[in-house]
């Protein structure tokens, strides 16, 4: 109901300030040609993010001082400095450094435009996803490792066989969430030239000085492709709520 | 009572400290092949320490271990301890209190998993050892259900069924009852006294249920502040203790 409200306004303010419909329509199929690139990126990002994550988890938890070291720098550094910065240290700065190292590995310094995104995503999604995965593993009670570990099972036994299979419920659901952002975060990767979503729309928005009307446009689509993964992802979070109640005893709820 | 058999476990000098609280005070105990130990005493007393400590989940702060002429010493280097640690753990089965069942596994995978994942044992010659064990707890028509959809009764039976699995040369029950509604405590005893009186499995059970240990136990041994003060069969202890906690225990208890 107030939904509908606020659509009538936005039309009214549609009309009254002559917004281009024409206009919108006739590049609509060109910001549009920006979806499968956006989707790409957002999907590699968070493929390669999910093993950092993992990675980072394991680290934080570990008792291995230098990996534990390792990992924790590798949180706190990320989170601690903007997407935009990353990006534009992995496109821009990375090969600066190239010339530094020996012929035939120079080229593993200068990046595209879609590789330095996917990379600067997954590494900075991987050290926030690090704490979901950690509360996900910490999740297990501590009876089910003792358990494992009674039945003669190896650390890494037990971490892969009856620590992750249930600390993967847990994580399912935000990991979810943060691949909804990334698809929003991965118009930063526009800004050093990738021909995705919001590239598009603000490019013919420059040139033909209507910023307005193809923002709008980009919004909409952002805005539809987040709704869609979003029902998605609730219809995925309830078959993982139902059918699985934790036993009695465990230490540690919801 | 095969005294000459070398004993399965051989507790010396078992001393286990939490910070300040000494819980363990240098316990000796032996089990013979076959034999049936009951420990007995006041919670707190020490007696799930000196069980946890058999298979290793507590590290006693000094003595020695030896399960199957596997020997641990307090002491020892990390690489080697974590070494002999699983193999005397592959070596005893355990039985938990809250049962500690893998709840993303069926009853079949959560007695199936350690004899694949430890001793590398075939999926099907491991599925056939597994059903033999599910049988002879009782519980073979539940192969494929999840331990939520499982009674607590039915619980420990498989987990009983799990550690059997592992064809351990001991088995280690933790007040395996004690969670339990009343009238689902006489299948899981019906299924240990079968075990100990059909199977001649060597078994060592911390239990507050005095009518099994006096049915099933050739040695009942009392456990007052860290030391096991008295033992012996329980036709002589109950009613003829020398010692007067052992009596006043046995007095209020039964």
């Amino acid at each position: 109901m107030v939904w509908a409200l606020i659509f009538v306004a936005l039309a009214v303010l549609f009309v009254a300030f002559q917004f281009d419909t024409a206009f919108m329509l006739q590049w609509l199929p060109f910001i549009l040609a920006g979806v499968p690139l956006t989707i790409l990126i957002s999907v590699l990002g968070i493929l390669l993010a999910i093993p950092l994550a993992l990675l980072g988890a394991l680290g934080r938890l570990s008792a291995n001082p230098v990996f534990n070291g390792i990992s924790g720098f590798y949180v706190s550094f990320v989170r601690g400095t903007p997407l935009i910065v990353q990006i534009f240290f992995i496109y821009l700065g990375l090969p600066q450094l190239a010339q530094y190292a020996p012929g035939p590995l120079q080229n593993l310094f200068i990046l595209g435009t879609i590789t330095s995104g996917v990379l600067a995503l997954g590494i900075n999604y991987g050290a926030y996803m690090a704490e979901i995965f950690r509360a996900g593993i910490q999740s297990v009670g501590h009876g089910q490792i003792e358990a494992a570990q009674a039945l003669g099972m190896t650390r890494a036994q037990t971490m892969r066989r009856i620590v992750l299979p249930q600390a993967i419920r847990v994580i399912i659901p935000p990991t979810g969430n943060e691949f909804i952002a990334m698809i929003k975060d991965s118009s930063l990767v526009g800004i050093v030239g990738t021909q995705e979503l919001f590239f598009r729309a603000s490019k013919i928005g420059r040139q033909y000085f209507q910023n307005l009307e193809t923002l709008v446009v980009a919004a909409m689509i952002y805005w539809a492709l987040t709704s869609i993964f979003s029902y998605f992802q609730g219809r995925l979070e309830r078959r993982l709520a139902t059918g699985y109640v934790r036993e009695r005893g465990g230490p540690h709820g919801h | 009572m095969g005294t000459e058999a070398r004993p399965v476990v051989s507790l010396r000098g078992v001393r286990k400290t939490f910070g300040e609280n000494e819980v363990l005070k240098g316990v000796n105990l032996d089990v013979a092949p076959g034999e049936v130990v009951v420990i007995f005493g006041r919670s707190g007393s020490g007696k799930s320490t000196l069980l946890r400590c058999i298979n290793l989940l507590e590290e006693p702060t000094s003595g020695s271990v030896e399960v199957a002429g596997i020997r641990y010493e307090a002491g020892q280097g990390n690489r080697r301890k974590r070494n002999t640690m699983r193999e005397i753990r592959s070596r005893t089965g355990m039985v938990f209190q809250d049962f500690n069942l893998f709840p993303h596994l069926s009853a079949i995978e959560n007695v199936i998993e350690a004899p694949i994942t430890v001793k590398g044992m075939p999926r099907a010659e491991a599925e056939r050892l597994g059903m033999r064990f599910l049988e002879k707890v009782g519980v073979a028509e539940k192969r494929d259900e999840h331990p939520i959809r499982l009674s607590g009764g039915q619980k420990q039976r498989v987990a009983i069924a799990r550690a059997l699995a592992m064809q351990p040369e001991v088995m280690l029950f933790d007040e395996p009852t004690s969670a339990l509604d009343p009238e689902l405590i006489g299948e899981v005893l019906a299924v240990m006294k079968d075990l100990a009186l059909e199977s001649g499995t060597t078994m060592v059970v911390v239990t507050h249920e005095m009518g099994f240990a006096r049915e099933v136990a050739n040695r009942m041994a009392f456990m007052h502040e860290g030391n096991l003060i008295e033992e012996g069969p329980p036709a002589e202890l109950v009613g003829g203790a020398k010692d007067p906690r052992t009596r006043r225990f046995l007095e209020a208890v039964l």
